[in-house]
């Protein structure tokens, strides 16, 4: 890690900056991935009658879009609490955020195993069923990562790490996940209009 | 992550000389760009001799297809039983060398060099926005590159699907047998290699936004920092792309989904899948792999451009029109991917569409060569290694870009696609152009990364066999494509149309060899000077740019003390009534008063009316249109 107290103020706030700029150029990469599978999708799904999704999607889909919807709130609110210097409060909204971010990654397993039962499998000759693994996956890749961060959090905050770190490690946690939030919308969205 | 913080900070700026001294531990040294830079060039030189004997070796099979070499059998084994190369290890050649020269030497080598050494220095930073993301791209790619040479020890072989990795020769594994292990190694590598160009990409783009000096607006920087500004957006956009089609072919090959695969049949057996696109790969690909040969060649661009101009001591011709013309490469490169798949069976009407939009690059790209040769229009010239390859560097540009126009042009790509036409187009523009961008490159900052100097008469000899070699490898190249020879073809004598230009392939791996050992002159000379160049001065060129304000010796922050401030632009040459030839960045206006013109000022007032003043106090007259 950095040696910071060799870093002026000034610096200081500049390699802040800059960081969390990094994320955001970082998640621009990763829409840019998502992007490229739904162009994927489109291409390959109209290149016959007989591809496309052809299912209705599971109803498990909605619970995880509730779940993950939730865990937003519950980490703006501790979010909110980490400004507030409540570090009790945010220990506890902290682990009910990486709670729900448990339970949206077994929700969309769960989704898997519906598929599954209704015959559409990975390996599918018709690859549009194969996407939506394909996407759901790709997205919960990135939620592992997501929630290592949460837990990052956390552990900064049982120490307790110094006030401005961990306001800053929250902001960009919380950055990050809601950033997962919205692509899984993005996703949700995208299946439902071809589905 | 920090663990002490502001509070502490004010105490520092008190004691400032105390805290650079702390900057000098062993541990933060690894982390800093200038060592990152050196670490990428040194494996991009130790890969790009890797891939040159690569490309050696297949030229000598297609020179003498018929001769048996019994030394290939010492070192390649049961790959040249005989001494005669095998196809199977013939297209792995072929392929390892254009993954490696495009990716880790081109990409990594060029753009992770000069980025990391230049983007600080030239904008008046400590180090990068995150020094630790910088560490991390360079070992993904050393780990990259391992992985990539390593598969040239699995039994199967290295993957041989070409560079591009078209399936189905790359997602089914039985079909070549570079098909397997060989295959999947070359995946790996390069899932590591876009993880380390991410990393790298989104550390320049916010370093070159978020932590430039006083004064360095953005157009006061260096032609040299808006490339490689431009290289990582492109870069950023384009490599998750190549994630994605990885991913799926990663699926085809070991889970058994269709994305790509459809009716096949391999040795006999009828393979399950169904349904899927090969085009689909093509297109994901293509996505990438256009936008990659400008992240190839834009980072040239900018060393040219800084090179040029200061071996002209003239100011760079038409700076914002370089700008523009970078900028417009950049938005272009994305829409342009469909010319690389004209006989897909593509819909005309779309082909049209992507031959006009690759028809449009050619504007800015005239723009740059243009603006080259205005630049080298009466200037007082110094032909130094580095200036000599930065003029090769145009030199190809120009010739290879021209045969874009050709190969662009949807009709005329039925004939010409697949054909050495090709091959000679993108070696001149994107090969040639690129290497010697990166060369100049070399010579030019080689005293700001070791402290010392290259031989210079090493450098000459080394130019002229590389740049003579170049040409005569390339250049015979499009006479063999007009006439029809394909591509990747391992042996010449087997179709007698061929025939005939037998003697010309003698004469282009005569000249591959040729080149490839004045290489050696490089070598040498690079390796030497580490430890015997000769002492290098402060700023050896007479440069403006601010990395040449920093100490010879490399310290921690790049600046004893405080960072210095911007005041003018970075090409301030030769300007009339100023007593040198150069005035660096860092000299204010009010330094300069003899040769400071009305539109320095930008429309500040009260700098103009000073400035007139001073004018009527000591007689100098100022007409609008001088310098």
């Amino acid at each position: 890690m950095e040696h910071t107290e060799d870093y002026t103020t000034e610096e200081l706030i500049q390699s802040r900056k800059a960081k969390k700029f990094n994320l955001w150029l970082g998640m621009i990469g990763m829409f840019m991935m998502f992007a490229a599978l739904s162009s994927g999708f489109i291409v390959y799904t109209a290149s016959g009658v007989d591809k496309g999704i052809k299912t209705i999607l599971p109803d498990t889909f909605i619970y995880s879009t509730i779940v993950i919807l939730v865990s937003s709130l519950t980490l703006h609110l501790a979010y909110r609490a980490t400004k507030r210097e409540q570090i009790g409060k945010q220990k506890l909204y902290l682990l009910l955020t990486i709670a729900l971010g448990i339970a949206f990654f077994v929700l969309q397993t769960d989704a898997w195993s519906v598929l599954a039962d209704r015959g559409i499998y990975f390996v599918n000759n018709n690859a549009s069923q194969s996407f939506i693994y394909v996407f759901t996956g790709m997205h919960l890749a990135h939620i592992i990562a997501g929630l290592i961060v949460l837990v990052r959090c956390l552990w900064g905050a049982m120490k307790p790490i110094p006030f401005p770190e961990n306001q800053f490690r929250m902001n960009l946690a919380g950055i990050f996940w809601h950033f997962l939030d919205l692509l899984w919308i993005y996703i949700y969205v995208f299946l439902l209009l071809n589905q | 992550m920090s663990s002490t913080v502001i509070s502490h900070g004010a105490a520092h700026h008190d004691a400032h000389d105390h805290h650079q001294e702390t900057f000098l531990t062993k541990y933060i040294f690894s982390q800093d760009h200038k060592m990152i830079a050196k670490q990428f060039l040194i494996t991009g030189i130790v890969m790009a001799v890797f891939a040159m004997v690569l490309s050696i070796l297949f030229r000598i099979q297609l020179a003498w297809p018929d001769t048996d070499f019994p030394i290939l059998e010492v070192f390649l084994g049961k790959w040249a039983e005989g001494g005669r190369m095998k196809p199977e290890f013939f297209l792995s050649l072929v392929t390892i060398h254009g993954t490696m020269m495009v990716f880790f030497v081109l990409t990594a080598g060029l753009s992770g060099t000069f980025s990391n050494l230049l983007i600080p220095y030239q904008l008046g930073a400590r180090d990068m926005a995150s020094p630790l993301m910088n560490m991390l791209s360079y070992w993904f790619f050393f780990t990259a590159c391992v992985i990539m040479v390593a598969s040239f020890f699995v039994e199967s072989g290295p993957a041989s699907a070409g560079w591009t990795i078209y399936p189905p020769l790359s997602s089914v594994p039985t079909s070549i047998p570079g098909s397997g292990l060989g295959m999947t190694l070359w995946l790996i590598s390069m899932t590591l290699f876009i993880a380390s160009q991410v990393l790298g990409g989104v550390n320049y783009i916010s370093t070159v936004l978020n932590m430039r000096t006083k004064g360095m607006d953005l157009w006061k920087m260096p032609l040299t920092i808006w490339a490689f500004f431009l290289t990582a957006i492109v870069g950023l956009l384009s490599f998750p792309v190549l994630v994605s089609a990885v991913v799926l072919l990663f699926f085809d090959r070991s889970v058994g989904t269709s994305f790509y695969l459809s009716d096949l049949v391999v040795q006999g057996e009828i393979l399950p899948n169904e349904g899927g696109s090969p085009i689909l790969f093509q297109h994901l690909f293509w996505f990438l792999g256009h936008p990659e040969v400008y992240i190839v060649v834009m980072p040239a661009l900018g060393l040219t451009s800084e090179i040029i101009s200061t071996n002209s001591r003239k100011p760079i011709f038409g700076y914002h029109a370089m700008v523009y013309s970078l900028v417009g490469i950049t938005v272009l490169s994305f829409i342009v991917w469909g010319h690389h798949m004209f006989v897909t069976g593509m819909n005309p009407f779309l082909g049209g569409v992507f031959m006009i939009t690759t028809l449009i690059i050619a504007v800015p790209s005239a723009v740059k060569a243009f603006n080259y040769i205005a630049t080298l229009w009466r200037g007082n010239i110094r032909f130094t290694p580095a200036m000599m390859f930065a003029i090769g560097m145009v030199s190809f540009f120009v010739s290879g870009g021209l045969t874009g126009l050709y190969l662009g042009n949807a009709a005329l790509d039925i004939n010409l696609h697949d054909t050495y036409f090709v091959v000679a187009h993108f070696h001149l523009v994107m090969g040639s152009a690129s290497i010697f961008g990166m060369l100049a490159g070399v010579y030019h900052w080689y005293p700001k990364m070791f402290g010392r100097m290259m031989d210079t008469r090493l450098g000459y000899l080394h130019f002229w066999l590389t740049f003579l070699g170049a040409y005569l490898v390339f250049f015979p190249m499009h006479f063999m494509g007009i006439d029809g020879v394909p591509r990747r073809y391992y042996t010449f004598t087997a179709f007698p149309f061929m025939d005939k230009w037998i003697s010309v392939n003698l004469l282009i791996t005569w000249a591959a060899i040729v080149a490839g050992l004045a290489q050696v002159a490089f070598l040498w000379n690079f390796f030497a000077s580490i430890w015997k160049g000769k002492k290098a001065t402060q700023n050896p060129w007479n440069s403006n740019t601010l990395e040449w304000t920093t100490p010879v010796e490399h310290i921690h922050g790049n600046w004893p003390g405080e960072i210095p401030t911007v005041y003018r632009w970075p090409y301030d040459y030769s300007k009339p009534g100023h007593d040198t030839d150069f005035i660096p960045q860092t000299v204010p206006f009010s330094e300069t008063m003899s040769s400071n013109l009305p539109h320095d000022f930008e429309g500040n007032e009260e700098a103009i009316r000073i400035q007139e003043e001073w004018n009527k106090a000591n007689n100098r007259e100022v007409t609008e249109g001088e310098g």
